[in-house]
């Protein structure tokens, strides 16, 4: 500790803690204009200056470390007459319009001038940067309020790594910019809005807030984010019925004060006229019509003609015709779903007692007549705790089935299988803020920096303080500019590359003999899966570097920093040069500490055929690395919803009860049915999402109950989805819109958003936090919480249960649903709502005073040891052949979520990415013949989309890639479903063989094969 | 004096080529170095010697290359070539005239600190310069002076030219290394220092191209001749930069401590015009200016200072009895304020409007309360800034008026402000680069 005097008082702080930095923490305020605690200091502004015994010049005290026994100042006549004249030259080029200005009571310049008493400038000379741009929908830039405090500049450089704006000019002509002072859009500006966030002044604000309010008129509201699984906390100012902005803030346990654009800007979907606002039927579920020539009346009810056509006339704003070629190229029998956003005529609004009532009516018929295996439900990733928990319960208790699944199916539960399988545990091992610590970063499989864009900013945060990042992926993600190493493998064979790294850790002596001697077990049989797999051997299947791959190996095992002082290079012994010195250190590398490795996938591992051994082999390099159950390492999966940790917590799944209890252990399970006041709950494990289609058509699954859910883009090989739920007899979809999958339900129930409810979300750290109701919910729409509670009620009845257990279902408020929770889900036990309000909890937390457990498997795997597993090598299912000669590959992009259904419906995120696009290499691109802008077909076994070209070289060549959210060029027509994982049953939505062609040499084609038939 | 020793190319023609400066003992030092001596007993003789920085601020050259944390490697040496101080022009005569003892001087301290490599940092404005000294690098290679393995030893040693990009803020050395890693020209927060965080965050050391040019003759002949020339506290030769109203403008290489007078009189003759010195410029625009009965003052760091003003680059700009102060006031704001870097607000904003004020004053639109104002915008700039290149650029305010405040009221006094200034005087904005309306 180092102890300093500030004003008279002493203090002790940490070594390094700037003077400012300890004055802030122990209440001393110092003016300061471009200080950010998150930020390296600038010094510019000059106004922090205090005055320091035995130093005649006054110091700027954001940059200045406390020294031992140093005498600090921070008031005085004289540092009062500095800041006035500092404050005087800020005001000499600020417009003084405080009273029209948005940024009025928020703005620090004025503060202190109001502090200093400056209301007027000496300089009475024309004002400069006489400058508005609003060229985004986003935010708009007032140069004339900036005062170059440059905080936007480096926010956007040191914490979101995008480097998007600079400060362009010299001297009094500064002014921040994009390159070349073009257009935001043309910048490398991914529009989160940091630089709003940071920004003192006027000089930024969000678009939204203009003209809408001062700042102490709108009201506050905190609660976390609803889009990806990062679990941010977001501050939602309010006025009436309607957001004005959105901020971070900085007690937010994940995100501090940092969003991206989805998080700060991707609200607006909420208040969108195509919100569903009542409960709707079917007409011929109230009219019966009689049925068409092939017996199904339903396949008659939408064509693909319909014109989305909304109440007031007006087309769907994302409606439209569909630009797909959808279903099989050809043959008979092909049918297009109809693309609308808007209830269309086909369906009558009803009460929802009528709703109710036929819910009720129809799933009690299908279980006596079918059984209770003939109804499924898909629970959502989208919904908080509580009402996956409901929804389960409704499937598992009152009908009385294990078909639950929901989405985690299609992303992740390779990763709660196969760390369930090494580590007893299938979820994120370390929390978000500890990657900002860690000495490398192994990321693979994940586009962090568009999926889950806060949690990139914690890697670029890594990698300025001198960490090392390598990157494992196909494609060429954005985080690839702060990489130290970038691996290319061909798609599918990454798994050679994760062994061979295993290799050589073991050949070259860098694995923790002492980790793997006293905390795992099957080490034996796993050494012997990878003796023969040499980084040579790697290199040759998958096309990188054995080099690279024997880097990568040692800046893993030994979590190497970039930024190593190195005392090598001494001009008289080594010339310089590092790298022979430093190899030969490291093989002596028993004496050297080793750093924290931590390693961050996504779907580009889960999302395959072997997606659980994939994941088995990270959590394998962990152990024998030692790399696992310490702060700042760990093996962890990014998860892509907002509560999709939690809607698996919950037993959303057909295999687990809440908290992972399987539904064959009878006494786990008994003893839930016991706290449900049942004798038992079924047994035999349900049926998964993809195989929930293949039973629909195998005549098994006659009605479904889908909550926020929407298979019909989600899903591989969507024609299939599609007759499947086509030939469903029954169908409730439970939304927020009228989603593909809603077009074709019986009914279709208006929900709540994450925006109008209260219950608790799941970050993907495992970190529980309380969602607020920061708007009333729209029309009749209701909490999903509350409608599951009313089909469980009425269904009770319907099916003759005695009246205590429809009883049971009137919850009164997700309080109450938590602490029910609580009583079943043993790693939820003391997770109740009045502990929520401040960080949350991480569970697993089984008691009310337990205080959570940010990281997993720290004194022992919570399967007792950790267990190695012998990975033999599987190649994806599908590979390219003459027919289909490209890969194709599928994702996320930054702007868009999911299917669209609430990105596609916000304004700017929408205008900023409105179509569907496929990335092609531009070797592929001129094979094809394909320009970058135009049309494309890509075709696979399984369908064929039209969508738009982009020709870049993120992907390699012979790979293409197309984000799966547009509906009007649906990714998921061409996947395949065929194999699953066999342990996870995920689909290898990855990799699948396709071919790309423009639709001109297409129609050629058919033409000249037509030719030569005829 | 009867022989240059860093100007020695006018003793001796074309000193510039290779082959003659080899055969004046060109290079011979640094091979003696490289193969004799141990780096520390370079930078010993060097710290005997008592050479100061020759950049401006005079630091022991010595006790800087001692700052070097010990065993961080790699470490670089960085050349100060960005000479951009209105009137300096001694660093491009030693580089054009004299490259190869420059070079030399170079490519010894870069031994002597135990670096390979030596970026010489050249503002963009010399390409012609640069030109040369790449020529001259290029014939060192040749002749196995740079390289790999130099002399059988293992010592290697690379040297690089940079050319700035016109800023003269590139001279402060913490923007230098920030414009030669490729950023933007501003200073860099210290501590921490460049010697032990610089260049590449690795300990550097940045040095000026006169002060590497003293250091063969340091090492061959010895601290103990060195310290006979010059004053005990600044010992060696500098050379004086003489322009502005005299009768013989040039570089004059005089040993530290000779008398103001004897450089401007005897030396450059006069002032060109036939009148009386008014006033001095030492170093060039930076330096407090200093009225002509300061003339007896000794130019070394010492008493420049006693004299109210420092030594700096040693560039004496020269004023007549008939230049006008004010005029000479608002050419060094002006040249300030289109150089301020912009990263802090006094320097940014305040050079701005002295140079509004002082033009009002000059043009004859100026107000009584003008010159005061002028003090004032000093006084907001002034102990507030990020770097020195700041509080620099008060000194032609303040120093300018507290000599010959009189000639600043007569411009004041005798004009006739308009009632509405603001519509008479055009207001010349600088254009703001490339702004456009969205």
């Amino acid at each position: 500790m180092t102890t300093l005097t500030i004003d008279g008082q002493v203090f002790d702080v940490a070594p390094g803690t700037t003077v400012l930095e300890a004055a802030l923490a122990n209440r001393i305020d110092i003016p300061r204009l471009c200080y950010h605690p998150d930020l390296v200091p600038s010094g510019g502004c000059r106004l922090c200056l205090v005055e320091v015994e035995g130093r005649p010049n006054p110091q700027a005290s954001c940059g200045l470390k406390c020294d031992e026994g140093l005498v600090v100042h921070t008031q005085s006549d004289r540092l009062t007459a500095l800041r006035r004249d500092i404050i005087d030259l800020f005001v000499s080029d600020h417009p003084l319009r405080c009273a029209v200005c948005d940024k009025n009571g928020a703005c620090d310049l004025q503060r202190y001038a109001y502090q200093y008493g400056i209301s007027e400038t000496a300089y009475d000379f024309e004002l400069s940067r006489p400058l508005f741009q609003e060229d985004n929908p986003f935010f708009v830039r007032d140069h004339q309020y900036c005062i170059l405090c440059n905080k936007c500049v480096r926010v956007c450089d040191e914490i979101v790594g995008a480097n998007a704006i600079e400060v362009a000019g010299r001297g009094f002509t500064s002014h921040v910019a994009t390159p070349f002072d073009g257009p935001m859009v043309d910048s490398a500006c991914v529009f989160c809005g940091s630089c709003v966030q940071v920004c003192p002044t006027a000089a930024l604000l969000p678009t939204s807030r203009l003209r809408k309010g001062r700042e102490w008129e709108l009201t506050r509201q905190r609660t976390i984010c609803g889009y990806c699984g990062v679990g941010c906390g977001v501050e939602f100012a309010t006025q009436g019925q309607q957001i004005i902005y959105a901020q971070g803030y900085r007690a937010a346990p994940v995100n501090g004060e940092f969003l991206c654009v989805k998080g700060r800007f991707g609200w607006d979907f909420a208040q969108h006229p195509d919100r569903l606002t009542q409960p709707l039927v079917r007409r011929d579920l109230l009219e019966p019509r009689p049925p068409t020539a092939d017996g199904r009346p339903l396949a008659t009810a939408t064509t693909p003609t319909e014109e989305t056509v909304t109440s007031d006339g007006q087309r769907s704003s994302v409606g439209g015709p569909p630009s797909a070629v959808r279903g099989r190229p050809s043959g008979p029998g092909v049918r297009r779903p109809s693309v609308v956003g808007r209830p269309s005529a086909d369906f009558v609004p009803v009460s929802w007692e009528q709703a109710l009532d036929i819910i009720a009516t129809k799933l009690a018929d299908t279980v006596k007549t079918h059984g209770s295996d003939a109804v499924a439900g898909l629970s959502s990733a989208r919904c908080t705790n509580e009402e996956n928990y409901l929804f389960q319960k409704l499937f598992r208790a009152t009908i009385g089935t294990n078909n639950v699944d929901h989405c985690a199916r299609l992303c992740h539960s390779s990763s709660v299988t196969g760390l369930g399988m090494a580590f007893g545990s299938g979820a994120m091992t370390n929390p978000i803020r500890d990657i900002r610590n860690a000495d490398c970063i192994l990321i693979t499989g994940s586009n962090t920096a568009e999926s889950h864009p806060v949690i990139s900013y914690e890697v670029v945060r890594a990698t300025k303080l001198g960490a090392n990042l390598v990157i494992i992926d196909p494609r060429r993600v954005p985080l690839v500019d702060h990489a130290t190493l970038f691996l290319q493998p061909k798609p599918g064979t990454d798994i050679y590359i994760f062994l061979a790294m295993a290799h050589v850790i073991l050949r070259e002596g860098w694995a923790d003999t002492a980790f793997i001697a006293g905390r795992t077990e099957g080490f034996e049989a796993f050494e012997y899966s990878v003796r023969e797999v040499t980084p040579q051997v790697a290199a040759l299947m998958s096309g990188v570097p054995a080099e690279l791959i024997e880097q990568a190996a040692r800046m893993y095992a030994l979590g190497q920093r970039a930024d190593a002082p190195s005392a090598d290079g001494r001009p008289q012994t080594a010339d310089g040069s590092q790298t022979d010195n430093t190899d030969y250190a490291l093989r002596n590398t028993q004496s050297i500490a080793r750093g924290h490795s931590t390693i961050l996938y996504a779907m580009g591992i889960t999302q395959r055929s072997n997606g659980t051994e994939l994941v088995l082999t990270l959590a394998n390099l962990a152990m024998l690395s030692g790399q696992i159950g310490k702060p700042s390492t760990g093996v962890n999966p990014l998860r892509g919803q907002s509560n999709v940790q939690g809607a698996c917590d919950m037993g959303a799944l057909p295999n687990v009860l809440p908290g992972y209890q399987p539904v064959t252990d009878a006494a786990k399970r008994q003893a839930v049915a016991q706290a449900w006041d049942l004798a038992d709950l079924p047994a035999q494990p349900g049926i998964t999402v993809v195989e929930m289609m293949h039973a629909v058509l195998a005549g098994k699954v006659k009605a479904m109950y889908v909550m926020g859910e929407n298979p019909m883009l989600s899903d591989p090989n969507l024609t299939h989805v599609e007759e499947a739920l086509r030939a469903l007899d029954f169908l409730v979809v439970q939304d927020i819109f009228m989603s593909e999958t809603a077009q074709l339900a019986h009914v279709v129930l208006p929900a709540a958003s994450y925006l109008e409810k209260d219950g608790t979300f799941t970050n993907t750290e495992r970190r529980v936090q309380m969602v607020a109701p920061v708007l009333p919910a729209p029309g009749q729409s209701l909490p999903d919480w509350q409608i599951v509670g009313q089909v469980g009620e009425k269904l009770e009845a319907k099916l003759g249960h005695a009246a205590e257990k429809a009883a049971a279902w009137r919850y009164t408020s997700t309080t109450a649903i938590m602490d029910e929770i609580a009583r079943v889900t043993p790693s939820y036990g003391g997770i109740h709502h009045h502990r929520l309000s401040g960080e949350g909890l991480t569970w697993p937390c089984p008691t009310d005073d337990h205080p959570g457990t940010p990281i997993l498997h720290t004194a022992k795997f919570t399967r007792g040891l950790g267990k190695f597993h012998a990975v033999p090598v599987n190649l994806p299912a599908e590979q390219p052949d003459a027919d289909f000669p490209l890969i194709l590959t599928t994702g996320r992009i930054l702007y868009h979520y999911h299917t669209g259904t609430m990105t596609r419906r916000s304004e700017g995120l929408n205008w900023r990415e409105s179509r569907g696009y496929a990335e092609v290499h531009p070797y592929d691109a001129e094979q094809a013949g394909l320009r970058d802008g135009g049309p494309a077909l890509v075709t696979s076994r399984r369908g064929q989309v039209r969508t738009q070209v982009r020709v870049t070289d993120r992907v390699p060549q012979g790979t293409i890639f197309l984000s799966f959210h547009w509906k009007e060029a649906p990714a998921n027509v061409l996947t395949q479903d065929f194999k699953l994982d066999p342990l996870a049953k995920i689909p290898e939505y990855k990799v699948c063989a396709v071919r790309i062609e423009s639709p001109k040499a297409a129609a050629q084609g058919k033409q000249a094969a037509g030719a030569v038939e005829a | 004096m009867a022989e240059h020793i860093l100007l020695h190319h006018r003793d001796i023609p074309g000193l510039d080529q290779m082959d003659v400066y080899e055969k004046d003992g060109g290079w011979a030092t640094y091979k003696r170095a490289v193969t004799e001596m141990t780096p520390q007993a370079v930078v010993d003789v060097v710290k005997a010697a008592g050479l100061r920085g020759r950049g401006g601020a005079g630091f022991p050259t010595g006790v800087k290359w001692g700052f070097l944390p010990k065993d961080v490697f790699p470490r670089y040496m960085v050349v100060n070539a960005d000479e951009s101080e209105p009137g300096t022009f001694k660093d491009r005569e030693i580089m054009e005239g004299n490259p190869h003892l420059f070079l030399e001087g170079t490519a010894i301290s870069t031994y002597a600190i135990q670096s390979n490599v030596a970026y010489i940092y050249i503002r963009g404005e010399y390409l012609s310069t640069a030109r040369i000294l790449q020529q001259a690098i290029d014939e060192a290679y040749a002749k196995g002076y740079l390289g790999k393995n130099l002399f059988g030893t293992q010592y290697s040693l690379d040297m690089y030219i940079h050319l700035g990009a016109g800023a003269y803020i590139c001279g402060e050395e913490t923007a230098l290394l920030n414009s030669l890693e490729g950023l933007r020209g501003q200073p860099r927060l210290k501590p921490p220092f460049p010697a032990a965080v610089g260049l590449y965050s690795k300990p550097t050391i940045i040095n000026n191209v006169e002060t590497l040019a003293n250091v063969r003759p340091i090492v061959e002949r010895g601290a103990e001749w060195y310290k006979t020339l010059g004053t005990e506290k600044s010992p060696g030769v500098k050379i004086f930069c003489l322009s502005g109203n005299i009768k013989r403008p040039g570089n004059y290489e005089l040993p530290l401590g000779t008398p103001i007078r004897y450089l401007i009189e005897e030396l450059g003759g006069g002032t060109y015009d036939g009148t009386a010195v008014k006033a001095i410029l030492p170093a060039g625009a930076s330096a407090p200016m200093i009225p002509a009965s300061a003339m007896d003052t000794r130019m070394d760091y010492e008493a420049m200072v006693t004299a109210g003003s420092t030594l700096g680059s040693a560039s004496f700009i020269i004023l007549g009895e008939h230049d006008s102060v004010p005029a000479a006031a608002l050419k060094m704001v002006r040249f300030f304020k289109h150089e301020s870097c912009g990263k802090c607000t006094p320097c940014r904003e305040g050079t701005y409007w002295a140079q509004k004020v002082l033009e009002r004053i000059n043009d004859g639109t100026g107000v009584v309360p003008d010159v005061e104002l002028v003090e004032t915008i000093a006084n907001q700039i002034a102990g507030k800034c990020f770097c020195p290149l700041g509080e620099f650029a008060t000194s032609p305010m303040i120093y300018t008026i507290k000599h010959f405040r009189s000639e600043f009221e007569a411009q004041v006094q005798g004009s006739r402000p308009r009632r509405n200034w603001r519509e008479a005087v055009p207001q010349r904005l600088e254009p703001t680069l490339a702004m456009r309306e969205l």
